[in-house]
């Protein structure tokens, strides 16, 4: 009996890690020209659109002292910067293709996207 | 009233003034906020002076950084906070290892006869267990938490559940024995599970953060070579400055010894400067009047004047500086599989984890419970998504942090990935394996009554009469005589004949210099032309007196670069506008075996492209604007740092120094690093690929995995630390 209950326990918790980790929603939020991004944890706001062809300002605030979020890299810009705890770093970014570029901490285990329109 | 200054970093036009004008009224206490976009300062006048962070923050909210009095660099903010990091990581290591001894002595079958009761109380390891747990494991728990809120698991996820599980279940042995007897279970704590990982992994965490730190240095080597302070010479005085206030015309001395601060043109001395920090060439290179120097290199014997042509940002420091973080920044393409993979990771072992547990409890010999529990404890902690996290980024640092300290910039994480493969490499001729300047090769007297000095006399005449000319060909003529200092005479009469060559009176003498005149033969001529060389004849009235060989000389470097190239298997080409003759002799020289003569400047993207269809990888190297389409068009483009703007604009790689051993450094860096991230990752993943299905399986106990996990990261950083150490 016990067995049968942990069995249904388990198949319970991985749905729910699945459903939990997999299936969340991300909005996405309009930049117009600066955007404060809170590095908690993650990035907040995730998902970002940025307009093609213009300078916007990403502020970057490290509230997190876990050193996986010490960094930042924005690959396909070329940017890697320190992100000094409890303060703002501004990185300038003046897309010149549309598309999805990723952003993510040092090791690559968070993710934030720009999306250039 | 107060008044505050400070810069404004980041303002480049008249709304950038009006924004922040707006921002800093806006703080509570300030009167007036003046800010001017010339000079990038902003003036505050308040009642009460403004606290320093206020001012930042309100520059800041409006996307620009205020630089306030003594403002701590970056790089002391980070060093700070690192000492603060490692020095805390190393009190909770030392502790928590001490802490989990301790319980692992009072537990451990056979090991704990030897202790004394305290030690082997339960309630005792329950309250080491704890201080480990919440103060030791703090920073896992305060990382997870944030984490979980943006529904994201990591690392921190994995320790937090796998030492959480140990830790609660043992606590509940340890208070509530009686229940875990009635469920036939041992009454045994596994506090030495839960203390001994998170000791294990603060050490592996102490550890790596001591090792990446040394993946950076190469950026930090760069910016420490900057000068501090620079001796201007204003008003007929000199005086000491601080680099910052240099500005371009500015005209700087420089003494032996000193650093030279910033880009520049000699006007006055000379010297011997060692550049080798900048450029990577070994050799001091002696500088003259009207020769170029760069910021950061050391002055070694003369002294010099200057005038400053490029300060600041622009400085090719600067500029190198620039290159190498941009590359930092980027990602190589070998890293999208790792990348992709460890975004799904963490909830993927999770979901392991949990099947580990289901199995072992349903599946496993008598006392599941505890089976289950430990082996499903084991696969959350030895799944490493550091490691393969790691693998790329670290060792691409440290590659092109080498590159910079051997002249070689490399562009973007891409380049250096893509210069290992290739198989073909084509050197444009001129001023890439040549120096892109004829110079004078023989001298044959051929009448030695008229010429009674030897080839002095010879030379000195011809320089006196082509002084007066503006031909490349006499230019080479007289370059010569300066350099071995002979006297040029005064020349009368002087006269160009178009297609044919100069002619003046030297010492009541005729002297022409040019083409041979009327039937005249010259056989030997013939072979000097063949080898590739321009003949030039000297007539004394009117009598053929001497030749003069010129051409464009290889450069030093250039044969054994071409040789090592290819021993490694890689083909040569040479591309030339040069004729078939010229380019021939060239390449017979150098031995190159493939020879691309008579290319028009805009036909030379095309013969890259033509390789590439043969399905090549094709470097292409070269210096000037003209090479800037090929250069783009090839694999990887190599632009020598004597080049152009626009060339170095094009290509991936460019090498600071003129020497063409750098080519094959650039190449064998490639190698190395792409071994090396091809080492990290197999092991990252093998790693993780074997040993999570073998603690499934039950056969690694938690504090192994732990321990294995601390030196999976490790290996990582120290294999790519390693490449400093490969010789290129």
């Amino acid at each position: 009996m016990d067995k049968i209950i942990v069995s249904i326990f388990g198949l319970l918790s991985i749905i729910f890690t699945y459903w939990f980790f997999f299936m969340k929603k991300i909005n996405t939020v309009q930049a117009e020209g600066i955007i404060n991004i809170l590095v908690d944890g993650g990035y907040k706001p995730e998902r970002i659109s940025i307009p093609y062809g213009k300078t916007t300002k990403l502020v970057f605030e490290r509230k997190d002292s876990s050193p996986c979020l010490e960094e930042v890299i924005l690959a396909n810009f070329k940017v890697r910067k320190f992100l000094p705890l409890n303060e703002k770093t501004v990185i300038e970014i003046n897309p010149t293709k549309k598309g999805e570029f990723d952003f993510s901490c040092g090791m690559g285990m968070f993710h934030g996207k720009l999306i250039v329109k | 009233m107060n008044k505050q200054t400070f810069a404004i970093k980041g303002m480049h036009c008249a709304s950038c003034v009006y924004t922040n004008e707006k921002a800093l009224k806006a703080i509570s206490g300030v009167t007036e906020a003046v800010v001017n976009l010339t000079t990038g300062k902003a003036t505050l006048t308040s009642e009460q002076p403004v606290d320093a962070k206020k001012i930042m923050d309100a520059v800041v909210s409006v996307g620009y950084q205020a630089m306030i009095e003594s403002p701590e660099t970056l790089d002391e903010k980070i060093k700070t906070e690192k000492i603060k990091e490692l020095k805390n990581l190393q009190i909770k290591t030392t502790v928590s290892l001490i802490l989990a001894g301790l319980v692992v002595w009072g537990s451990f079958p056979g090991l704990m006869n030897t202790a004394p009761d305290i030690v082997k109380n339960m309630f005792y390891h329950f309250l080491l267990a704890s201080i480990v747990q919440f103060w030791g494991a703090y920073d896992f728990y305060k990382a997870a938490v944030s984490s979980l809120r943006h529904r994201i698991a990591n690392m921190d996820t994995l320790v937090v559940i796998g030492t959480s599980v140990a830790y609660l279940y043992s606590t509940a042995v340890v208070f509530y024995p009686g229940f875990f007897e009635r469920l036939n279970l041992k009454v045994e704590p596994y506090f030495d599970v839960s203390t001994v990982i998170i000791g294990l992994i603060l050490l592996g965490r102490f550890l790596e953060a001591q090792a990446k730190a040394g993946t950076g240095e190469a950026i930090k080597k760069l910016i420490g070579l900057q000068a501090k302070t620079a001796r201007v010479v204003r008003n007929k005085r000199e005086i000491d400055i601080s680099i910052d206030e240099v500005v371009a015309g500015d005209l700087i001395r420089v003494r032996p010894g000193e650093k030279i601060p910033v880009d520049g043109i000699i006007v006055e001395g000379e010297s011997a400067i060692d550049e080798s920090m900048v450029t990577g060439e070994s050799m001091p290179s002696s500088k003259y009047k009207g020769d170029t120097v760069i910021g950061a290199t050391m002055n070694k014997s003369g002294s010099f004047v200057y005038r400053a042509t490029k300060v600041g940002k622009d400085t090719m420091l600067s500029q190198i500086i620039k290159m190498v973080e941009e590359a930092q920044g980027s990602k190589a393409p070998i890293q999208r599989l790792a990348d992709i993979i460890s975004s799904y990771f963490v909830p993927i072992v999770i979901m392991l984890a949990i099947s580990t547990f289901v199995g072992w409890y349903v599946f496993g010999p008598s006392s599941a419970f505890i089976f289950a529990m430990l082996n499903s404890i084991a696969v959350l902690i030895i799944a490493c998504p550091c490691a393969m996290g790691l693998a790329t980024p670290t060792a691409i640092m440290v590659g092109t942090g080498i590159g910079a300290q051997h002249g070689i910039l490399i562009k973007d994480a891409e380049s250096l990935e893509t210069a290992h493969k290739v198989n073909t490499i084509i050197f444009d001729k001129t001023g890439t394996l040549t120096q892109g300047k004829p110079s004078v090769t023989d001298i044959v007297i051929l009448n030695k009554s008229l010429l009674p000095g030897g080839e002095s006399s010879l030379l000195s005449l011809a320089a006196s009469v082509e002084k007066n000319s503006e031909h490349p060909l006499g230019e080479a003529i007289v370059n010569k005589a300066e350099e071995e200092k002979l006297q040029l005479i005064k020349v009368a009469k002087f006269k160009s004949i178009t297609g044919k060559g100069v002619e003046g009176l030297v010492s009541g003498k005729k002297i022409y210099v040019g083409k041979l005149l009327g039937s005249d033969t010259y056989p030997e001529g013939e072979s000097l032309k063949d080898q590739g060389k321009t003949v030039v004849y000297t007539y004394i009235n009117e009598k053929l007196s001497g030749v003069i060989a010129i051409a464009d000389t290889i450069k030093e470097s250039a044969k054994e670069a071409i040789l090592t190239l290819n021993k490694m298997g890689i083909d040569t080409v040479m591309i030339t506008g040069d004729n078939k003759t010229t380019a021939k002799a060239i390449g017979k020289k150098l031995g190159i075996k493939k020879i691309l003569a008579e290319v028009m400047p805009q036909d030379k993207e095309q013969e890259v492209k033509k390789f590439q269809k043969e399905g090549r990888v094709v470097a292409m190297v070269g210096d000037g604007i003209n090479d800037a389409p090929a250069l783009a068009a090839a694999n990887i483009g190599i632009a020598m740092g004597t080049g152009t703007d626009v060339a170095i604009e094009a290509a991936g790689i460019t090498l600071v120094n003129k020497n063409l051993m750098s080519v094959v450094s650039a190449i064998k860096l490639s190698k190395q690093t792409m071994k090396t991230i091809k080492l990290n990752l197999f092991w990252a993943f093998a790693y993780n690929v074997v040993l999570i299905p073998v603690a499934m399986m039950g056969l690694i106990s938690p504090i192994l995995a732990s321990g294995a996990m601390a030196i999976s990261s490790i290996s990582v950083v120290t294999n790519s630390l390693l490449l400093k150490k490969a010789k290129i």
